[in-house]
C-alpha cells in the first residue's frame, strides 16, 4: 500500500518536473526541472531494486549532463530572452500526436500487463530472492568483463565515449583567427 | 506490490512528454533536454522489464547502463553542436535551422 | 630498192609528223623555234620517204601494175575480233599507184605549207602578247601549238593515204576532223562585233565547232557504212574486199542494191568531209583559221581525203551504180557533185573576201571531182584531185601573202578597222607584191583552166572528155548532165577568178592599206614558187596520146595509165560480169573534139568576161561592184550564200535547240524526272512532318506533360522537406502512431463490425 502511494507520488512529481521542462519559457528553470526529473527517475530505480543504476543516474545525469546543459544555456544565453516564445508553430499538432502516442502505447501495455493487482500479472513478478538482488551488481560487473557476456559492448562503449569526448571538444572549439584564414 | 504496468505507464507518459517537448520546443537546448527525458523513459522501461521478468540475468541492467553511457555521450556531442551552430548562425532556434530545406 | 626496204619506208611515212606532234606537245612546247624546226623535220622526212616510195612505184612496168596494182602491202595483226579467236583485225599499209600520186601531192604541198607557216606567223619578229587572237606583225605566241596540230594533221593525212584498210583510213579521217576543229579555232579568243550590214561574223571557236559538227553528222552515217562494209565483206582490207571476186561474191550474197546502199552510206562521209551540198556550210566559215590551215584543209589534206576515200572504194561505187543495182548511185553522186559545183561557183562570184572566193572555189572544184566519180571517170577524178591540190594550195598561200601585205599596210597607216581580207579595199598590188602576183596569177589560171600551159586545164578537160564519152558511147545521161553543169561552172570559175585577180592586183590601190602593202618574207614566197611550178607542169603528165600536136610528143598518157592501173583489172572483170557499166571500165578513149571545144570556150570565155568587167577598167576607190547592178537582187542572194546557213538554222538548229533546251531539259528533265523526285521528296517530307507532329505531340508534349506532372508532384512533395527537424519528428511519429493504430485495430478487431 505504502509502496503504491509512494510510487504514485514520485511518479506525479517526476512527471510534473518533466512538464516544466517542456513548457517553461525560462530555460534555466527548465534545466533545474530537468534535474528534478532525473532525481525522480533515480528514486524509481531504487524502488525497482536497481540501486547501482540509481547512483549512476545521479552521478551522470544530474552531476554531469545537467551541468553541461546549464553550461550550454549560459553560453547561448543572450539569444534567449524571457520574452521569447517557448513553443514553435506546430505545438498544437505535437500535443495531439504525443497524446495519441501515449494512448496507443498505454493501451498496448495495459492489454498485455493489466493494472489490477489481483491479476496473474502480479504473480509474474517473480519472487525476489534477496540474494539475487544483492548479487545483481556483481553479476552486472561480471557481465561487463566476461568474454561470454558483454565485454565487447563495454569496450566499444568506452571507445564511443572517447570519440564523443574528442568530437565534442573539436566541434565546440572556438576557431582561432589563424585557423579561420 | 506495484503492478508492472504502472511503471510502464509512467515510462510511457514520460516518453510522451519528452516527445512533445522534442516536437514543440523552439530552443534547441530545450529540445535536447527533452531528448534526455526520452532516454530516461526508455531506461525506466528497460529496468522494469529486467526487474519483473528476468531479474536473475544481467541483460536488462547492462543494457540500461549502456543507454546511460550513450545518452551522456550524445548529450555532450549535441551540446557541442549547438554551441558550434550558435557560433556560426547566431541562432539556437530550431525553426530557423532549415538549410536542408527543399 | 628492195621490197622490204620500201615496206619499212612506207610504214615510216606517217611516223615523222606524228612523232613531231608528240615531241612538240610534250617537250618543246616552250620553244617556238625548236617546235617549228621539229615540225619541218617531220614533214621533210615524210616528203623524202613519200617521194621515194612513189617514184619506186612509178618505176614499175605499167602492165605489171595493171595486173598487180598493189606494189607494197604489209600489215600487222592488231585486234582479236569477233567470236572467232583466230580472226584478227589487221592494220597495215599498202601502196598502189593511187597512193603513190597522192603521196607526191600531199607530202609536197604540206611541206610547202609548213615552210610558209613559219613566215606567216612572223617568226623572228617581236613576240605577240595576246593569246588566242591574231597578232598582226608580231610573232605568234602559240606557234608551238600550231605546229603540233599541223604535224598531227599531216601525220593523220599520211596515215589515211597509206592505209590498206577502211578502219585505219577512218582513224586518220577522224584525227583530221579533230585537227580541223582545233586549227580552225586556233585563234580561240577572237571575237567579232556585228559586221557591216548587220551580218554576224562567226567567231573562230564557233567555226571550229561548226566544222566538226557538220563532218560528224556525215561521219556517223559513214560509220554505218563501214560497219555494213565489214558485215558484207568480212574484212576491212581494200585489196581483199574490193577485188572483183569479192564483189561478185558480195553481190551474190546480199545483192547489188545493198551494195548500192552501202556505197551511198560511205559516200555520205565524202559529202561531209569534202563539203558537198548539203553539208557544205562548214567550209566557208573555216576561213577563220590561219591561212596555212585553210591551205591544208581545203587543198592538200582534208577535203582531198574525202574524195580520196570515194576513189578508194570506187569498185564498190561502180557496182552500186551498175545495172544490177536498184539504187541510182551514179545519178546521186554525180548529181550532188554537179549541183554543188554549179551552186558554189555562183556564190563565189558574189563574194568580197579573198579567202571566201577561194573557199567556194574549193567546194566547186570538189564538186567537179565528185561529178567525175559519178560519171565513172576514175582517172579524171584522181587527176583533178592532184592538180587541184597543187594550185588550190598555191592560191590559198598566195592569198595569205596578200593579206599579210595588207596587214603590213594597215600597221603602217595605223588603221586596224578596215578588213585587210576584203578585196574591195585592195587594188594595185601587182606592183607592190610581184612574186605574190605572178604566183597567184599562175594558180588562178590553173583554176580557170587556161589551155595547155596550166595543170587545171588538162585535168578539167579529162573530166569533160570522160563525161562526153560516157554519154556519147554508153548513152549514159549522167554524162550529159555533168558536162552541161560543169561547163557552166567552169565558165563561172574563170569569171570569178579573173574578177578576183583584177580586184586584188590591177588598177590603183583603193585604200591606204593597199598603198603601203609590201612583199612578204622569203619563207612565204619560196613555197609559192614551188607550188606554182607544179601547178604548171603537173598537168603535162596527163596529156592524152592522140591529142593534136602535143599528144604524140609525149606519146604516153602517163597519168591515165598509171592511175588507171589501180583499178583497171578489177573494173575489167566486173564489167565482164555485167556488174558495172561499160563506161566504168577504164580504157583510154579516143580523142574527141567536142569536150575540148567546150572547155576552151568556157575557160577563155570566162576569163574574157571577167577581164571585161573588172580588168579593163579596174575599180577605183568608192566604186561599187558592177555585178551588183547587173544582177540586182540575185546578187544579194548569191552574196548571202543562197541563205543555206539561215535555212539550216531555222529548220534544223533552232528546232534541235528547242527540243534540247525546252522539251528535254525543261519538260522532261526538270519537269517530269525532277518532278517525280520532288514528289517523292515531298511525300517523305510530308510524312516526316506528320511523324514529327505526332512525335512532338505524343513524345514531346506527352513527355513534357509527364515531366510536368512529376515536377508538380515533386514540387508538392518538396513542401514536406522543410529542413526543420522537429517537423520530421512530428510527421514520423504521427505516421507511426497511425500505423500502430491500424495494426492494433486489426489485431484487436476494433473495426470488425464496419469492415466485415
Amino acid at each position: 500500500m505504502f509502496e503504491q502511494v509512494f510510487f504514485i507520488f514520485v511518479a506525479v512529481v517526476t512527471l510534473g518536473f518533466a512538464l516544466i521542462v517542456v513548457t517553461n519559457k525560462n530555460l534555466f528553470h527548465a534545466a533545474l526541472a530537468l534535474m528534478g526529473t532525473f532525481l525522480g527517475v533515480a528514486i524509481i530505480y531504487v524502488t525497482l531494486g536497481a540501486g547501482f543504476l540509481a547512483m549512476a543516474q545521479l552521478l551522470v545525469y544530474i552531476g554531469a549532463i545537467s551541468i553541461l546543459i546549464i553550461f550550454a544555456i549560459m553560453m547561448t544565453r543572450h539569444m534567449m530572452s524571457a520574452e521569447e516564445a517557448a513553443f514553435n508553430s506546430q505545438a498544437g499538432l505535437s500535443l495531439f500526436t504525443a497524446v495519441a502516442f501515449f494512448v496507443l502505447v498505454a493501451y498496448v501495455f495495459i492489454s498485455y500487463w493489466p493494472t489490477t493487482p489481483a491479476d496473474a500479472m502480479l504473480a509474474t513478478m517473480t519472487p525476489v530472492d534477496p540474494a539475487i538482488l544483492e548479487n545483481s551488481v556483481v553479476a552486472l560487473g561480471q557481465s561487463f568483463v566476461s568474454p561470454n557476456a558483454y565485454v565487447l559492448p563495454f569496450e566499444v562503449a568506452s571507445v564511443m565515449l572517447l570519440a564523443a569526448l574528442v568530437g565534442s571538444i573539436f566541434i565546440a572549439k572556438p576557431r582561432l583567427k589563424e585557423d579561420e584564414a | 506490490m506495484i503492478p508492472m504496468s504502472w511503471y510502464l505507464l509512467f515510462a510511457a507518459a514520460l516518453f510522451s512528454i519528452g516527445l512533445y517537448g522534442v516536437m514543440a520546443r523552439r530552443n534547441t537546448v530545450a529540445i535536447l533536454m527533452s531528448v534526455e527525458l526520452l532516454l530516461n523513459a526508455v531506461n525506466i522501461n528497460l529496468v522494469t522489464f529486467w526487474r519483473y521478468l528476468t531479474p536473475d540475468r544481467s541483460v536488462g541492467m547492462a543494457w540500461a547502463v549502456f543507454v546511460l553511457a550513450v545518452a551522456a555521450a550524445e548529450a555532450a556531442v549535441g551540446l557541442a553542436l549547438i554551441i558550434s551552430v550558435y557560433r556560426n548562425r547566431d541562432s539556437v532556434v530550431a525553426e530557423e535551422l532549415d538549410v536542408l530545406r527543399n | 630498192m628492195s621490197e622490204e626496204l620500201l615496206t619499212t619506208l612506207t610504214w615510216l611515212i606517217p611516223v615523222g609528223p606524228l612523232l613531231a606532234f608528240f615531241v612538240i606537245t610534250l617537250f618543246t612546247n616552250r620553244s617556238r623555234t625548236l617546235s617549228w624546226m621539229l615540225a619541218w623535220a617531220g614533214v621533210f622526212s615524210s616528203l623524202i620517204l613519200g617521194w621515194t616510195v612513189a617514184l619506186n612505184v612509178f618505176a614499175e612496168d605499167v602492165h605489171h601494175l595493171e595486173e598487180h596494182p598493189t606494189v607494197i602491202a604489209d600489215s600487222i595483226a592488231w585486234l582479236p575480233f569477233g567470236s572467232n579467236a583466230d580472226n584478227w583485225l589487221r592494220m597495215g599499209v599498202a601502196v598502189d599507184p593511187l597512193t603513190a600520186v597522192m603521196l607526191i601531192m600531199v607530202t609536197f604541198a604540206i611541206t610547202m605549207i609548213f615552210i610558209y607557216s613559219v613566215g606567216y606567223h612572223n617568226w623572228g619578229q617581236p613576240l605577240g602578247k595576246v593569246l588566242g587572237v591574231p597578232n598582226h606583225m608580231q610573232e605568234e605566241p602559240l606557234l608551238s601549238r600550231f605546229f603540233a596540230f599541223m604535224s598531227l594533221f599531216a601525220g593523220a593525212m599520211l596515215l589515211l593515204v597509206v592505209a590498206d584498210n577502211l578502219l585505219m583510213l577512218f582513224v586518220g579521217w577522224e584525227i583530221m576532223g579533230f585537227c580541223s576543229y582545233s586549227l580552225i579555232g586556233f585563234w580561240y579568243a577572237r571575237d567579232y562585233d556585228i559586221g557591216e550590214d548587220d551580218i554576224p561574223h562567226i567567231s573562230p571557236r564557233k567555226a571550229g565547232i561548226k566544222a566538226f559538227m557538220t563532218t560528224r553528222v556525215a561521219d556517223v552515217i559513214m560509220l554505218l557504212g563501214i560497219v555494213f562494209f565489214y558485215r558484207v565483206f568480212g574484212t576491212f582490207n581494200f585489196a581483199e574486199a574490193l577485188s572483183a571476186h569479192s564483189l561478185e561474191h558480195a553481190v551474190a550474197g546480199v545483192g547489188a542494191t545493198a551494195l548500192g546502199i552501202m556505197s551511198l552510206l560511205l559516200f555520205t562521209g565524202t559529202v561531209g568531209k569534202s563539203a558537198q551540198w548539203p553539208l557544205h556550210v562548214w567550209l566557208p566559215d573555216a576561213m577563220e583559221g590561219p591561212t596555212p590551215v585553210s591551205a591544208t584543209i581545203h587543198a592538200a589534206a582534208m577535203v582531198s581525203a574525202g574524195v580520196y576515200m570515194s576513189i578508194r572504194i570506187f569498185p564498190l561505187l561502180a557496182v552500186g551504180a551498175g545495172p544490177e543495182s536498184g539504187v541510182p548511185v551514179g545519178w546521186i553522186i554525180a548529181g550532188i557533185g554537179a549541183f554543188t559545183a554549179l551552186m558554189a561557183a555562183t556564190i563565189a562570184v558574189a563574194q568580197n573576201d579573198v579567202k571566201g572566193v577561194l573557199a567556194y572555189s574549193t567546194i566547186s572544184q570538189l564538186g567537179f571531182m565528185i561529178a567525175a566519180i559519178g560519171t565513172g571517170a576514175y582517172v579524171a577524178a584522181v587527176f583533178h584531185l592532184i592538180t587541184h591540190g597543187f594550185f588550190k594550195a598555191l592560191l590559198f598561200l598566195a592569198s595569205g601573202s596578200v593579206i599579210h601585205g595588207m596587214e603590213h599596210g594597215a600597221h603602217h597607216v595605223h588603221d586596224h578597222h578596215t578588213d585587210p581580207q576584203d578585196m574591195r579595199y585592195m587594188g594595185g598590188l601587182r606592183k607592190k607584191m610581184p612574186i605574190t602576183f605572178w604566183t597567184f596569177l599562175i594558180g588562178g589560171m590553173a583554176l580557170s583552166g587556161l589551155p595547155f600551159i596550166t595543170a587545171g586545164f588538162w585535168s578539167k578537160d579529162e573530166i569533160f572528155a570522160s563525161a562526153w564519152y560516157a554519154y556519147n558511147h554508153e548513152g549514159n545521161a549522167i554524162g550529159l548532165m555533168v558536162l552541161v553543169a560543169l561547163a557552166l561552172a567552169a565558165f563561172l570559175t574563170a569569171f570569178y577568178t579573173m574578177r578576183q585577180i583584177s580586184m586584188t592586183f590591177f588598177g590603183k590601190a583603193r585604200t591606204p592599206l593597199a598603198e603601203h602593202a609590201q612583199e612578204s618574207s622569203n619563207f612565204m614566197t619560196f613555197p609559192l614558187i614551188g607550188l606554182a611550178f607544179f601547178a604548171v607542169i603537173a598537168g603535162w603528165a596527163g596529156i592524152p596520146e592522140d591529142f593534136p600536136i602535143l599528144g604524140p610528143l609525149l606519146d604516153n598518157n602517163y597519168a591515165h595509165h598509171i592511175i588507171g592501173a589501180t583499178v583497171h583489172s578489177t573494173l575489167h572483170h566486173l564489167s565482164e560480169m555485167g556488174l558495172v557499166g561499160h563506161s566504168y571500165a577504164i580504157a583510154a578513149f579516143d580523142f574527141v573534139w567536142l569536150p575540148l571545144i567546150a572547155s576552151l570556150t568556157v575557160a577563155l570565155g570566162g576569163l574574157f568576161f571577167g577581164w571585161l568587167m573588172y580588168g579593163r577598167k579596174p575599180l577605183v576607190q568608192g566604186q561599187a561592184d558592177p555585178l551588183i547592178k547587173a544582177l540586182g537582187p540575185l546578187h544579194t542572194f548569191l552574196n548571202r550564200k543562197w541563205y543555206w546557213d539561215e535555212l539550216y538554222d531555222t529548220v534544223l538548229i533552232q528546232p534541235t535547240i528547242f527540243v534540247s533546251e525546252t522539251v528535254v531539259y525543261e519538260w522532261i528533265d526538270k519537269g517530269f524526272i525532277d518532278g517525280i523526285i520532288h514528289l517523292v521528296a515531298r511525300a517523305f517530307y510530308g510524312f516526316g512532318r506528320y511523324v514529327r507532329a505526332f512525335e512532338m505531340a505524343v513524345f514531346g508534349d506527352g513527355v513534357d506533360w509527364v515531366k510536368d506532372q512529376f515536377l508538380a508532384m515533386a514540387a508538392s512533395m518538396r513542401q514536406l522537406q522543410t529542413g526543420r527537424m522537429q517537423e520530421y519528428v512530428l510527421v514520423s511519429t504521427l505516421i507511426a502512431s497511425a500505423l500502430a493504430f491500424v495494426v492494433l485495430a486489426i489485431n484487436y478487431g476494433w473495426f470488425d463490425q464496419i469492415f466485415q
